[in-house]
């Protein structure tokens, strides 16, 4: 018996340094501790979660259908400018997610299905149909939410963000964390914005001009866009340009017909910073293209001297300069109206290159630093009043057993803390909860085996007698409870998100390692006193 | 030796019309609850309805009457403005997702109330594509946890006990939705997980019950006891842990009610009534339940 005793003291006192060594990193001690430790040994401990640290938590949706229009545009226009090569003189139009050509030849087809193995085509109404197989589709999706979770990457990096964590969630979302981000108002406008940069020409030849009205109020874009959609020629289009007034902040929008044709885009640039104008002390932002797109440039500059050209990001007009000349070298910039903040917030997003395709915001949860830290303080002041209350409680009531419990009760709480850090945890708010309140049951399984013992006692046995049936006897129902309370706490972790699955874990783990202390934790201590030396009475 | 009950002997099931009426009113104001909820009528959090949810601190005490009148001058009219336990806190909630309407919010505050200093301590912004995913991933847990925790009790007891248990734990977790529903508190995922967490402890003090109830019927002689007899008997006999068990989480949900902070408040309020309800439920609707279903088969054996 005595041997059995040495061994249970033993393996208690092992898991108790096992936990502390666990716990180190999350202790003041830590940082003391000699670098070949630090190096070689665990050192993260418990993480702290967005709740508690402070930080937000972003979920985007990305635009999938819209990812599927943007590869048939591109398609489409590919073919086009190929067709056109070959003097063919095509129309190339996008119906349905299908994409109409004319006129119906055999060299069209064979140019077709030489540059696009995976379109399959057919002839209707003297077009060539050709539409995407579904398979193609899927993979355009997995590879635009992989591009975007690319980008947004890039762009957090460009905030300074510690420790992001940016993972796909489901089909279409994209999940993002920010611990500890210091304006999450700025990361978010950053990091959704599509920066789809596109340079158009204007239509300058329509007569319509006449009609437009030069400025509009925000709210009336989508009438005037509705109104004027049968006027407009098949190849033009209507674009906003944003207009503050300066000295009353008011924001109105002006209207222009550029050509739906997109000359060059932004997936050329090869950098982008903020400078000052000299003259107005007005920041812009300055581009520069690669090579490629150098050359386009100067193509496009060459070829349409004296018109101007159109500046769009994300469907807004920013500026529409005339072009005076040929450019070479591939240096242009975008002007208009912009703080310097905003000017270095597009610099930012155009660096890091343009998501596929548009993403939604469809969750964020935010938590400011101070709350954070207030919740720290509330619930560690909450943990220790629930711990001194129910300590107090059983000593009162059961004396010396009820001390042996609380002995039973630290060593509950350090080995849970243990196991958080030994997992690398998060601990959150409910996770919090969760320890107070497996501070309350962990003391019920003793409860439940002090009034069986003193059941067992007032039925005449000795002490000894007493514990080992209170204990036989009890053992099943608290086992029964606590398996029931694990049931509902798995269930908690597989449905809940970030701060309920910290609720189950700590709730699961409290009250497994309750199992352990309970049973052979108090146990080896009565055993110590009791059993040695059969003694006549019991403080129960 | 301290002891809060002595020995007992109170008829407990010879109260269980008494206690059929009570229980069956807060299963029916449950039950109305969830229809409220479903219509949209109840004091839903934004990660179930979707919408925008702004925790708001101030430096000075402020009143909602006050905060109303700003954001009505603003032309933020539908905005829902509830007081929260610690002071000085407020939360704005709107119920659809809005363009610019956090903004808004916070320009209209910060112009208006700049003397109280307001500071957006949280900011919960939910799409009605989430709420909808969360409001049927909570019901699947509802669902998931009761189905494990019958399964787990049919197999650890005899039928007769599961159908007892498992109609106890339908029990306290309508009548702690009604109660907040009545109380008009918030109901969201956090609360959700305290209905979880209540379902699976609430079966302590059943199991209690139960466990003794197995044991002596194993004791008893054919025919020298009813069921009746014998139950309450079983109950009286483990009374005083039952109560002193529930005791001692309830000190420790009570700790998190007054110490915890505005997040963990009604968490700790949930889990303190679902306490007293599992408590009493293990005694008055596990236990009539039981005797109803094995008046004559269980005592024979």
């Amino acid at each position: 018996m005595k041997r059995g005793i040495y061994l249970r003291i033993a393996l208690i006192t092992l898991t108790v340094i096992i936990a502390f060594f666990f716990m180190l990193p999350n202790t003041p001690i830590f940082p003391h501790m000699p670098d070949w430790w630090k190096k070689n040994f665990t050192n993260r401990g418990i993480v702290l979660g967005l709740d508690l640290r402070g930080g937000s938590h972003l979920v985007f949706e990305v635009d999938l259908k819209r990812a599927r229009e943007i590869t048939l545009e591109r398609i489409g226009m590919h073919l086009q400018s190929l067709l056109e090569k070959k003097g063919l003189k095509p129309s190339v139009s996008i119906q349905g997610e299908k994409i109409f050509i004319q006129p119906v030849s055999d060299e069209a087809k064979k140019i077709i299905s030489e540059n696009y193995p995976d379109l399959s085509i057919s002839v209707q109404d003297k077009n060539i149909v050709a539409s995407l197989p579904e398979n193609a589709f899927k993979k355009v999706e997995a590879t635009s939410i992989e591009q975007a979770i690319e980008v947004i990457r890039n762009r957090i990096d460009q905030l300074g963000v510690a420790e992001p964590t940016i993972h796909k969630q489901g089909d279409s979302e994209i999940v993002v964390q920010l611990p500890g981000v210091k304006d999450p108002k700025k990361a978010l406008e950053i990091i959704g914005k599509t920066a789809q940069l596109e340079f158009k020409l204007l239509d300058e030849e329509t007569p319509l001009w006449k009609e437009l009205p030069s400025l509009i109020k925000p709210q009336e874009e989508e009438s005037l866009l509705s109104q004027w959609k049968s006027k407009l020629p098949e190849e033009d289009e209507i674009v906003f340009q944003k207009i503050t007034n300066k000295e009353t902040g008011e924001v109105y929008k002006r209207p222009y017909i550029v050509k739906k044709n997109v000359l060059l885009t932004g997936d050329l640039l090869a950098e982008a910073h903020v400078s000052i104008d000299q003259r107005f002390n007005e920041p812009y932002v300055s581009l520069r293209f690669n090579e490629a797109g150098a050359k386009i440039f100067e193509e496009i500059t060459g070829k349409y001297v004296k018109r101007r050209l159109a500046i769009i990001l994300d469907g807004n007009l920013y500026s529409a300069p005339v072009i005076q000349e040929k450019i070479e070298g591939g240096n242009a910039q975008i002007s208009g109206n912009f703080t310097l903040e905003e000017a270095r917030d597009l610099a930012i997003v155009l660096r890091a290159g343009a998501l596929p395709a548009p993403v939604k915001l469809i969750q964020n949860v935010t938590v400011g630093p101070t709350l954070g830290k207030d919740s720290i303080e509330a619930g560690k002041t909450a943990i220790l009043i629930a711990a001194a209350i129910v300590s107090l409680f059983m000593i009162v009531y059961y004396r010396l057993s009820g001390l042996i419990a609380d002995f039973a009760l630290l060593l509950n709480i350090i080995l849970l803390i243990g196991a958080l850090a030994a997992l690398n945890a998060t601990l959150t708010l409910p996770g919090i909860a969760g320890i107070a309140l497996a501070i309350g049951m962990a003391v019920d399984s003793n409860v439940l085996m002090f009034e069986r013992i003193r059941e067992e006692l007032r039925l005449g046995k000795t002490p000894k007698a007493a514990i080992e049936s209170g204990y036989k006897k009890a053992f099943w129902t608290i086992f029964d409870s606590h398996v029931t309370t694990l049931i509902t706490a798995a269930v908690l972790f597989h449905f809940g998100s970030g701060p309920i699955k910290g609720f189950a874990v700590t709730l699961s783990l409290g009250v497994a390692i309750n199992l352990f202390t309970a049973l052979i934790g108090t146990k080896t201590i009565f055993d110590f006193i009791y059993i040695g030396k059969e003694r006549k009475s019991l403080s129960i | 030796m301290i002891q809060i009950l002595g020995k007992t002997n109170i008829d407990f099931l010879g109260k269980r019309n008494f206690a059929l009426v009570f229980s069956v009113v807060m299963i029916i104001i449950g039950i109305f609850s969830i229809f409220q909820i479903q219509a949209g009528k109840a004091n839903l959090g934004v990660d179930f309805a979707g919408g925008l949810s702004l925790q708001i601190r101030f430096s000075q005490p402020i009143t909602i009457a006050e905060v109303r009148t700003v954001l009505d001058k603003a032309g933020i009219k539908d905005a829902d403005i509830q007081d929260l336990p610690t002071e000085r806190k407020l939360l704005i909630k709107l119920k659809k997702q809005q363009q610019g309407a956090q903004d808004l919010i916070e320009k209209a505050l910060q112009d208006s109330l700049s003397a109280k200093e307001p500071l957006i301590e949280s900011i919960t912004e939910i799409g009605p594509k989430i709420g909808e995913r969360t409001k049927r991933d909570a019901l699947l847990a509802i669902l998931a946890a009761t189905l494990g925790i019958l399964i787990y009790i049919a197999i650890r007891f005899r039928f007769h006990f599961a159908i007892g248990a498992t109609l106890a734990t339908f029990h306290d977790v309508m009548a702690v939705l009604g109660i907040f529903y009545l109380l008009n508190k918030e109901i969201n995922l956090i609360f959700i997980s305290a209905l979880l967490t209540i379902a699976g402890y609430s079966l302590t003090d059943t199991v209690v019950v139960f466990d003794r109830i197995r044991e002596n019927l194993g004791k008893v002689a054919k025919g020298s006891m009813s069921l009746e007899t014998l139950m309450n008997k079983s109950i009286n006999e483990v009374l005083s842990r039952t109560i002193i068990t529930s005791l001692t989480t309830f000190m420790a949900a009570l700790a998190l009610f007054l110490f915890g902070g505005e997040v963990l408040h009604d968490f700790a309020l949930a889990m303190m009534i679902g306490i007293l309800v599992g408590t009493y439920s293990s005694v008055f609707v596990a236990s009539p339940v039981v005797l109803l279903l094995g008046k004559n088969s269980l005592i024979k054996r």
